[in-house]
């Protein structure tokens, strides 16, 4: 048996910060709900899944900051860098907009989350691998909240009905990104450290289509997709999200809180 | 409840209700309990309830802004907790026969009240600090003897809040000893986020004793157990070498020890402000209600689909087994 090739420190730290941006992001948009839920319990709902994807994100961070070059830590990773330095989907950063277009963002991201962990518990990398090991259970029952949830909005109310097909044809344009590899994830995948996105695709559309007919809702067809989060070209919404989070550190550098 | 004043039965009701108090026993839904005693319970238990939902917003406002990753989980998972606060309180007045809906309704629209400490702006992240340390700290000295209260499914629920409410009151305190051992300008914001919630804190405790019309037949039916102003004292004789570790001055010149009683003499705040903001004119009642209405507003179509969905799959699943 040959030792599988390791990655580079640098390619390693770039991608573990894709996973840290993703669940930061979504974790954040999150944070904006607070107190601002349709029901109590949905409060708390919403803010399990948010403590779930800092937590994700800690860990992530923590790691990735283990594996620069120069010494930083999680909290110079998540609020002093630029939007540009950001590389989390396209789909995460999209603002909440109404319920229906929270539940349409997270369902979408769960439903490829959650087999992206899968594939990534047995990264040759026992780290990532270890964090994934944990964050499989939280996104497992991530899925099955949002998914509740199209199925409830969908199939409920005419008013909750075309709320959640307009959410759907909102998030459309930016599914395709998440299963665009590009040299750094065909990298990690050819030694066994990342995962292979193409892979998820199939499995990801059968999943969602069943649940959108289950939800009377139709699949949006002939959209155009907008790509380049993992690129740091992000929509405008990231500056706005990023620029509320970092305030307070940015305006106050080297303190500790 | 149906028993009238005149009903023969009454004394009878009385007594055992009276016996069971004097037990110490608790006092049961499906037990008998005098009118006023259920409706008296019902306003102070909604008003809790309703204390920890408004009390979401002004920390609810620094979740995305915490300054680090750790702050920002802890506030998280703490306004979470207030959520769930609210819903054990609800719970609890339903077993007296009150309605969450119908409590949630009169939140909105003014008719029922909440604690007027939530009625002041959180400008600043020492603020989350202030709340956790101070409000949750007073909370904690009105509520830890409510765990004894002589309703039963009150003092259960305020058994697993107190736990709660105690980590909230040591990482507000944590935010503000690493404020105070930060920079100049960190331990400024400290002292300033001191300043104005200091006062408020203590007027949680409610009126002098002496000006309290509420208090004295809640003590007799042992749903309060202690006067506004022991459990003030007891408030300030906690927070006052709290805030001397912290090397803050709390903003009352007429604090000192007594060495006679063994209890600090405070000031005398100003009841004026009070009644002020009991009376809606505070610096943020218009916004915390205006929130909850409005979030209660954008979510009816929300419920309405949970509630229209519920209703087809149940009826689906009737003619499915029929
Ligand atoms: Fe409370
Ligand atoms: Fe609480
Ligand atoms: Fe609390």
């Amino acid at each position: 048996m040959s030792t599988p090739l390791a990655p580079t420190k640098n390619d390693l730290y770039a991608y573990t910060l894709r996973q840290a941006d993703n669940s930061m992001v979504l974790c954040q948009r999150l944070c904006q709900w607070a107190a601002r839920g349709p029901e109590l319990e949905e409060d708390i709902g919403l803010t399990n899944i948010g403590l779930d994807l800092i937590g994700q994100a800690r860990s992530l961070y923590q790691y990735s900051a283990s594996l620069f070059d120069r010494p930083v830590d999680e909290n110079d990773l998540a609020f002093l860098r630029d939007p540009h330095e950001w590389s989390n989907l396209l789909l995460v950063e999209q603002p909440n907009g109404d319920f229906a277009d929270t539940i349409a963002r997270q369902y979408c991201y769960d439903a490829w989350h959650l087999p992206f962990l899968e594939q990534l518990t047995a990264s040759n990398d026992t780290t990532l691998a270890a964090i994934a090991a944990k964050s499989v259970k939280e996104a497992r029952y991530h899925v099955r909240h949002s998914s509740m949830w199209v199925k409830r909005l969908g199939d409920g109310t005419e008013v909750s009905h075309r709320r959640m097909q307009d959410a759907i044809t909102a998030v459309w344009p930016f599914i395709a990104e998440m299963f665009i590899a590009d040299e750094l994830d065909q990298r990690m995948l050819e030694i066994d450290v990342g995962v292979d996105l193409r892979a998820l695709q199939s499995a990801w559309e059968s999943q969602v289509s069943a649940l959108l007919a289950n939800a009377t809702l139709s699949k949006p067809i002939d959209v155009k997709a907008i790509v380049g989060g993992r690129q740091g070209q992000h929509t405008e919404h990231l500056d706005d999200l990023l620029l509320e989070m970092q305030a307070l550190p940015r305006s106050m550098p080297n303190h500790q809180w | 409840m149906t028993v009238t004043e005149n009903s023969p039965t009454l004394s009878e009701n009385e007594v055992k209700f009276e016996e069971l108090l004097a037990m110490g026993a608790k006092i049961e839904p499906r037990d008998w309990m005098p009118d006023d005693y259920r409706k008296t319970l019902i306003r102070q238990i909604g008003q809790h309830a309703h204390s920890e939902i408004i009390g979401m917003q002004p920390e609810g406002n620094w979740i995305t802004r915490a300054p680090s990753l750790k702050r920002k989980a802890i506030l998280m998972s703490k306004v979470q907790d207030e959520a769930g606060h609210g819903l054990y309180l609800y719970s609890a007045a339903e077993t007296l026969g009150a309605d969450r809906t119908d409590m949630l309704e009169k939140l909105n629209n003014g008719k029922m009240k909440y604690s007027s400490i939530f009625n002041y702006p959180t400008p600043c992240w020492a603020d989350m600090g202030a709340i956790g340390w101070l409000v949750d700290g007073a909370a904690i000295c009105n509520q830890v003897p409510l765990c004894r209260t002589s309703y039963g499914p009150y003092a259960r629920a305020m058994v697993r809040i107190c736990k709660e409410e105690s980590f909230h009151q040591r990482q507000g305190y944590e935010i503000m000893l690493t404020l105070s051992n930060g920079s100049a300008k960190q331990k400024q914001m400290a002292q300033d986020a001191l300043n104005r919630w200091w006062w408020p804190a203590i007027m949680m405790f409610g009126p002098r004793d002496d000006q309290s019309p509420n208090s004295e037949l809640s003590l007799k039916w042992k749903i309060k157990l202690f006067s506004n102003d022991e459990l003030r004292q007891k408030f300030v004789d906690i927070a006052v070498p709290q805030a001397n570790i912290l090397g803050l001055t709390i903003p009352d010149k007429d604090l000192s020890w007594n060495e006679k009683t063994g209890h600090y003499t405070y000031g005398e705040p100003d009841w004026e402000e009070f009644f002020e903001v009991i009376r809606g004119n505070g610096p943020c009642n218009k916004e915390r209600v205006s929130n909850r209405r409005e979030a209660h507003e954008n979510g009816q179509w929300v419920r309405d689909a949970a509630i229209a969905y519920a209703k087809k799959h149940a009826e689906a699943a009737l003619s499915k087994a029929a």
